[in-house]
Formats: C-alpha cells, structure tokens, sequence
C-alpha cells in the first residue's frame, strides 16, 4: 500500500513529507506506548498513536519508520515537524480514532505483524 | 578503518524534548559510514533507550560512542541516584517512572532489557547516591 492510499483511506491531511507518498509501505502499528513501540516493534513502517511528544518522531526515526499517523486530529507540534523532516519522515493526521483508523488499514491489507527480536 | 571513531554527547537532563538527539546525531554518522542498516538499527535503539533512561531517571549525562574495527561501544554515564538492585530493574515490566513520564509514552519498564536484546553485551556499573554507567557492546563482525 502506498503512503497515498493511507492518506486517502484514512482521509488524512499531510502534515508533511508529500513528496513521499508514492513509497509503499508493508506493516503498520498503533501504540500510544513508545516504550512497547521500542520494545515489541519490528519492521513496521507506519506508526499511528494518539500521543504527541518530540520522542514520538525519534521512537519513529530510531525504528527505521517511514511515517507517522496521529489520530483524532492530534497536530504535531512546528519543532516536531522539523525533526520528521529532518529524517524524511512523512506525518499524517486523521480526524478517525485509533480504533477505526488501525481497523481500516487492517481490512485494506495493511497487516501488524510485531514479534520479539 | 584503522583509527576508531569517537563520538561525545552531553545529554541534558532538564529537556524532555531534546532527548534521542545525541542518539539521532549517531545515527546519522553510522549511516554516513556505510553500515548495515541492522546494526544502525541495533546501535540507535539501544542508545535511545539509554538516553531515555539517563533523562527521566538520572536527571541526564554523557554519552561516548566508538566504532572499533570489529565492534561498536556505547558508553552512558550519569551521575543520577544510581540502581539499587539490577537484577529487578533488567526485569521486563519493572518501573519506577513517574505517571509524568508514563504520559509522555514511556516507563512500561522495558528499556533495559531492550537494551540488552538489541546489543551482543552490556554492562552496568552503579552505586546508590552516585550514578550509573552503562556500556553496551555491539559487534560488527559474526
Ligand atoms: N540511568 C539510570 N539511573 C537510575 N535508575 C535507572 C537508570 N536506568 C534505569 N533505571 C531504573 O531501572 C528501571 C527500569 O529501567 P527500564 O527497563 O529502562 O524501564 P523504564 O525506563 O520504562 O522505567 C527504571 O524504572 C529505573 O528505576
Ligand atoms: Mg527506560
């Protein structure tokens, strides 16, 4: 699935990264936890969470993560948005809850997949 | 590569926000060396993890990185309270994070043992009232 295609699924606004769109993308995952996201997290490209910090991009960065979907409209803030760009990182923002945004990716094919190292 | 490579951080243990870049920075250099992605990957999370840790736990430190010919050490020093009993703190799920850091979307008592998983070796060296020093070992040849 393309970055596109999760913004048109989730009908997402791009909050940065538009270049990017065309990447596909194989895994996702939905944490607000980035402890769980550091710890269980492996290969997922797409992180969708509700929670709105700097170390969400850097959890993100440090994963190899491509994109970012932050659900309920939750706004990166200017400082975060720097730091994604910085690692061309794409953000996303969903009006959708977490539920609903990661259960339409799921039945779109868009699979989880985390297990232990 | 004869000469080894060293990078130095000051991590500063006021700033939540700014955590993970001393972590950040050596991701990138590792990147501009050539290195596999997975080692990166194995470097940049265990690092983060220690970075994380020295500021909601230690109130900050310092951070030396050296890529050897066969090796990578990370070295995380701080001069925080210290870990009384380690066996308890490499437990998975152990935490002593405040309802604060939790908020933020850390504290589910994993980074230790995270860091352990994702490094050939670590090892932590802490004394109660003084601080704590964590170097992590992760080899560049099978
Ligand atoms: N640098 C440190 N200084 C003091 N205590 C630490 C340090 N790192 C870890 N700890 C202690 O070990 C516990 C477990 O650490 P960790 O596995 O990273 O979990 P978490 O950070 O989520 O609490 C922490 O809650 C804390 O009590
Ligand atoms: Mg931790």
């Amino acid at each position: 699935m393309t970055i596109g295609t999760i913004k048109e699924i989730l009908e997402a606004e791009v909050v940065c990264g538009e270049e990017s769109l065309d990447n596909e993308v194989f895994s996702a995952c939905g944490s607000d936890m980035m402890s769980d996201v550091l710890a269980y997290v492996k290969n997922q490209a797409v992180l969708l969470t509700g929670l709105v910090n700097s170390q969400v991009v850097r959890t993100a960065e440090m994963m190899d993560m491509v994109c970012i979907v932050f659900v309920r409209s939750k706004k990166p803030t200017p400082e975060m948005i720097e730091l994604a760009k910085d690692s061309s990182l794409v953000i996303l923002t969903t009006p959708m809850r977490m539920y609903e945004a990661c259960g339409k990716l799921y039945e779109n094919g868009l699979r989880g997949e985390s297990r232990h190292v | 590569m004869n000469e080894s490579l060293t990078f130095h951080f000051d991590v500063d243990g006021t700033d939540f926000t700014s955590a993970g870049q001393a972590s950040a920075n050596v991701k990138r250099s590792l990147r501009q060396l050539g290195l596999a992605p997975d080692i990166i990957r194995q470097v940049s999370i265990a690092m983060y993890e220690g970075e994380i840790n020295m500021v909601i736990h230690a109130g900050g430190g310092e951070a030396d990185v050296t890529v050897f010919e066969d090796k990578i050490e990370i070295v995380l020093k701080d001069h925080g309270p210290g870990i009384k009993d380690i066996d308890l703190a490499m437990q998975e799920g152990y935490s002593t994070a405040t309802d604060t850091v939790r908020s933020l979307g850390f504290g589910a008592g994993m980074g230790l043992p995270n860091m352990k998983r994702y490094t050939d070796e670590m090892h932590i060296e802490t004394e109660v009232g003084k601080g704590t020093t964590i170097k992590m070992y992760v080899n560049l040849t099978d």
